[in-house]
């Protein structure tokens, strides 16, 4: 056998410990230099609620928050994120911070499949928190970096502005 | 004052009301199951080899180095998955001469498109079976591919399949009436050679599969993300040879599927072999790139078609030829051609003409299979027929709307055989149109648009009218000899606490079945939808049938759950009579109370006949044996499909320096029968329409001279975005199908079926004060300047 195909299994082999704080809760995990934390997220710690659906950046459906910010976590090495504090669907459900965006996708059938859906809820969010009261073309364009193929996008754009209006008038809660 | 009572004012009446989907609630908080998210006890992982070759002979494959990685369990070709598996062949008896090459897991001695899996690997992680793939070593002998239609079709072409004559794969034509005369007669011709591009589905969760063979138990566990269930338990037990009871294939939530989900495909094939060979777990999931160049693809059609009509702008005869590209394989088991033979079928279809001759060449190529995706065949006919009809107004200076009411069949004319022998029960193009008209506003729109050019905005309005396909009965596919059933079946309990438990075959991609089907229950039963449980996709537990594919979902599979939730309800009701000493025609259920028929007084809760019949069946009278679990099917009888009908319109701005394209609105009147959730069919509505759009501006799947794919990422193909998406005005006509109780025809193909020749129509309606015209679908930016001839 070659040299050079141990040194990659070799390299392959190597892991990293990092520390974070997902979901409110200090985990560690092993992972390898080249894993992402999407695949951190979704096979170490079991946090399905994040999905892969382009490993690169343009669909949105891997959205979590870090350190409070909308990032893709396809984008980022597991390594890279060490002594972050990263937020998920699980979280962001259980603390209820979303709670209203859910209800509000779900009165409205603001998804289908809803493989997409998590991201859009991440997105959303980052959205409400930096404009409190977004117009329809301002909540399209927000909404461009997450794709789709189930509803056609109307709904959840009503449901996003029928809770911005609703935050706004409660005083910007959540 | 109060509202007047409507049947939406009963109690428990769940038919035609918008209610959210009980299982919406999981997929919002992250705790969908998808196949993707599985994970099982001694999983191991597959990844494939895939061929950078359109066309090349398999010279030698050297996989000796990946044996001695650790981490690897299987090296496989398809030598030795061909010793377990049975070959397939995608065609159906009813296309006669028809032709396809076998196909298998992974290919013996050739390699017949750019992608295709050709050696899997099988490791303790992906990362492992990916790394260990670089090690394989194949030697190809290239071949010439056969990329293009047109040198496809040359005496003397490479072939695609070195045995066969030619790389013709079916022809088929149609002639009805006397068309020849017709055109020699007609007052005014119009015709037009149509370009429709190769998309494809782009669902957001690609293809996932894990297979679990248990050798002790000599039984496969397909966890599969699939509309079809019960078709892929059938296939797996046939070409593995494992008897059918001992096959079960679950499907669980599923992140999109939109008919591409439901073929068979080699990977998926492999899988279920290489469990098989390691008596382990395998999963496999598709990445984004490997989803684009071995998903279905769909359309690359070519139409020729012109159309004849008299002085008064009345339609007279069409003459079509239609030429589809379909990859190297038709796909199994539905094949690749039925979109093609729906196209040479559905143009015309909403018109009142007797005269019509088509044909249809599908053609094989060095490409990634087409199928069967969302539409299967409509936008391509619809597109044709409707920009034809358009260029006939233009010809007399007839208003789009003036042509399409003169020529339209009458409401009131029903039922009718097209002359592609299409029989329609009762369609609404009439009403739909009158609808249309008065929802765009279209005197408005138009003066506007007239308004606007002056100032050198060029605006286009388009209107398009469709007949959609819906309910297939056996003339689908059960008569050219797929086992792909047309029936559904349910079963459905008493729980012990008075709940109701429906086990039904159709299956939920997102669209709503649970939740409608829960409906059905709940209103023909009586109880409220919190108290229904439904459970679907697992061939195990839920009955054989049809699931979900060309709209059949509410229309058979909603019928299927009526009965049986009627058989349910007679049964309960003679416990009750018994217990009640009363007639059983004397009661009723609400709410979950049996009352007096007539005077809607309690009697007695059903969770009361529960209990009694499941735990003190000695207090009923002797010889009761209380049925309170009914199981019944349903196949559609009458007429062998349900069609809808509908008509969408259009507004937007072609920017004539850049040839972009702003859409602005868009419109839709549909007629699907009954309309079980309003809310949920206008999702439909929406979802198929922006698919449809994405079609219509963006979507090209694009290869190179050498059949490569060059744009096979979501960041190289387009798919629509929501900035890009215009807000859908929707109204419904409603026509119920007589063929069922229920009454209720299919929608989830309607809003992709006339979406992107609804554009063309607009688009070229923005040109027409330049003489340009486009009739080549994506229109994109360059195509626009190119009829602009500023490119």
């Amino acid at each position: 056998m070659s040299g050079f195909d141990q040194t990659l299994l070799d390299e392959a082999d190597e892991t990293v410990r990092v520390r974070l704080i997902v979901n409110g809760r200090k985990v560690t995990c092993e992972v390898a230099p080249r894993d992402t934390l999407v695949d951190c997220l979704r096979d170490k710690l079991e946090l399905t609620g994040t999905h892969a659906g382009c490993e690169m950046g343009a669909c949105g459906a891997c959205l979590v928050q870090i350190d409070g910010r909308a990032v893709h976590s396809c984008l980022v090495f597991a390594v890279q994120a060490d002594g972050a504090t990263i937020d998920t669907i699980e979280g962001l459900s259980e603390s209820g911070v979303i709670a209203d965006l859910q209800a509000e996708f779900h009165r409205r059938n603001a998804l289908q499949c809803g493989f997409c859906t998590p991201g859009m809820l991440v997105n959303a969010q980052e959205l409400l928190s930096r404009v409190t009261q977004p117009n329809r073309e301002e909540i399209r364009d927000a909404l461009s970096g997450n794709y789709c193929r189930c509803t056609g996008y109307e709904t959840i754009v009503d449901a996003i502005d029928a809770v911005a209006k609703a935050r706004s008038k409660g005083g910007g809660a959540a | 004052m109060s509202a007047p009572l409507t049947s939406l004012d009963r109690p428990n009446s769940y038919i035609g009301r918008s209610v959210p989907r009980p299982n919406a609630k999981r997929l919002l908080a992250g705790r969908g199951r998808y196949v993707s998210d599985l994970k099982l006890p001694r999983m191991l992982y597959a990844a494939f080899l895939r061929s950078p070759h359109a066309h090349a002979k398999i010279v030698a494959i050297n996989s000796e180095r990946v044996r001695a990685v650790e981490g690897v369990h299987l090296v496989a070709t398809g030598a030795d998955l061909a010793k377990i598996c049975t070959p397939w062949t995608g065609t159906l008896d009813h296309f006669k001469g028809m032709t396809s090459a076998p196909q298998w897991p992974l290919p013996l001695d050739r390699v017949v498109w750019a992608g295709q899996a050709v050696v899997a690997v099988v490791a303790e992680s992906r990362a492992i079976a990916e790394d260990a793939l670089e090690l394989i070593e194949v030697d190809y002998a290239d071949l010439p591919a056969v990329v293009d239609i047109d040198s496809a079709r040359q005496a003397g072409a490479a072939l695609v399949n070195p045995d066969s004559a030619n790389n013709t794969c079916f022809r088929s034509q149609l002639d009805s009436g006397a068309v020849d005369e017709a055109f020699a007669h007609a007052a005014h011709v119009v015709e037009e050679e149509f370009c429709f591009g190769r998309h494809t589905a782009v669902t957001l969760e690609p293809r996932a599969i894990v297979a679990d063979y248990d050798p002790s138990a000599g039984m496969l566990t397909v966890h599969h993300g699939t509309q079809t269930p019960y078709q892929f338990q059938d296939l797996y037990s046939r070409h593995y040879n494992i008897p059918e009871a001992r096959v079960r294939v679950i499907t669980t939530d599923i992140g999109g599927s939109f008919g591409m989900k439901l073929h068979v495909y080699h990977e998926d094939m492999a899988v279920v072999g290489l469990s098989i060979l390691l008596g382990r777990p395998v999963k496999y999931v598709a990445d984004r790139m490997e989803s684009f160049v071995s998903d279905i693809h769909a359309r690359d059609h070519r139409v020729r078609a012109r159309m004849a009509l008299d002085a008064k702008g009345g339609i007279l005869a069409m003459d079509v030829e239609d030429l589809t590209a379909i990859g190297a394989f038709s796909t199994y088991p539905r094949t690749s051609v039925v979109e093609g033979n729906q196209v040479i079928r559905l143009i015309g279809a909403p018109y009142r003409f007797k005269n019509y001759r088509a044909t249809l060449e599908v053609i094989f190529q060095n490409k990634v299979q087409t199928s069967q995706y969302r539409a299967v065949g409509h936008p391509i006919a619809c597109a044709v027929t409707e920009r034809l009809v358009d260029m006939a107004a233009a010809k007399l200076g007839l208003d789009p709307f003036a042509i399409r009411a003169q020529n339209v069949i009458a409401d009131d004319a029903y039922p009718q055989t097209s002359p592609t022998g299409y029989r329609f029960e009762a369609l609404s193009h009439q009403a739909c149109l009158k609808r249309l008209h008065e929802m765009m506003d279209y005197p408005t729109l138009r003066a506007e648009q007239a308004d606007l050019r002056k100032r050198g905005i060029h605006r286009g309005i388009g209107i398009a009218t469709f007949v959609e396909i819906t309910n297939p009965s056996p003339a689908f596919y059960g008569v050219g000899g797929a086992r792909i059933s047309s029936q559904d079946g349910a079963i459905l309990s008493l729980t012990p606490s008075g709940e109701v438990r429906c086990m039904i075959s159709v299956t939920e991609q997102g669209q709503g079945t649970e939740a409608i089907i829960s409906q059905i229950v709940a209103d023909q039963l009586g109880i409220a939808q919190e108290h229904v449980k439904v459970v679907t996709g697992d061939t195990e537990v839920t009955p054989h049938g049809g699931a979900t594919w060309a709209c059949r979902g509410a229309g058979i599979g909603g019928e299927t759950a009526l009965q049986a939730t009627r058989a349910l309800k007679r049964n309960i009701l003679e416990i009750a009579a018994l217990i009640l000493q009363e007639q059983p025609a004397a009661l009723d259920i609400v709410d979950g109370e049996v009352v007096d028929a007539a005077t809607r007084k309690p009697r007695l809760p059903i969770a009361e006949i529960a209990r009694i019949a499941y735990f003190r069946s000695d207090t009923l009278p002797p010889g009761t044996q209380a049925q309170l679990t009914v199981s019944h099917h349903f196949a559609p009888q009458g007429y062998p499909f349900a069609f809808t009908n509908g008509i969408q319109g259009c507004a937007l701005e072609v920017d004539v320096e850049t040839g972009l394209i702003k859409l602005l609105k868009h419109f839709i009147v549909e007629d699907c029968g009954r309309v079980i959730n309003p809310m949920l069919v206008d999702e439909q509505l929406r979802g198929g329409i922006v698919q449809g759009l994405g079609a219509a501006l963006f979507e090209e799947c694009r290869y190179s001279e050498t059949g490569q794919l060059v744009n096979g990422s979501l960041a190289d193909y387009l798919v629509p975005m929501s900035v890009e998406m215009p807000d859908i005005v929707i109204a419904h006509v409603e026509t119920p199908t007589a063929d069922t109780v229920l009454g209720a025809k299919g929608v989830g193909e309607a809003g992709t079926a006339a979406a992107s020749a609804c554009v063309l129509n607009a688009v070229n309606d923005a040109l027409a004060p330049f003489g340009a015209t486009i009739n080549s679908i994506p229109i994109t930016p360059a195509k626009v300047l190119k009829a602009l001839k500023r490119f």
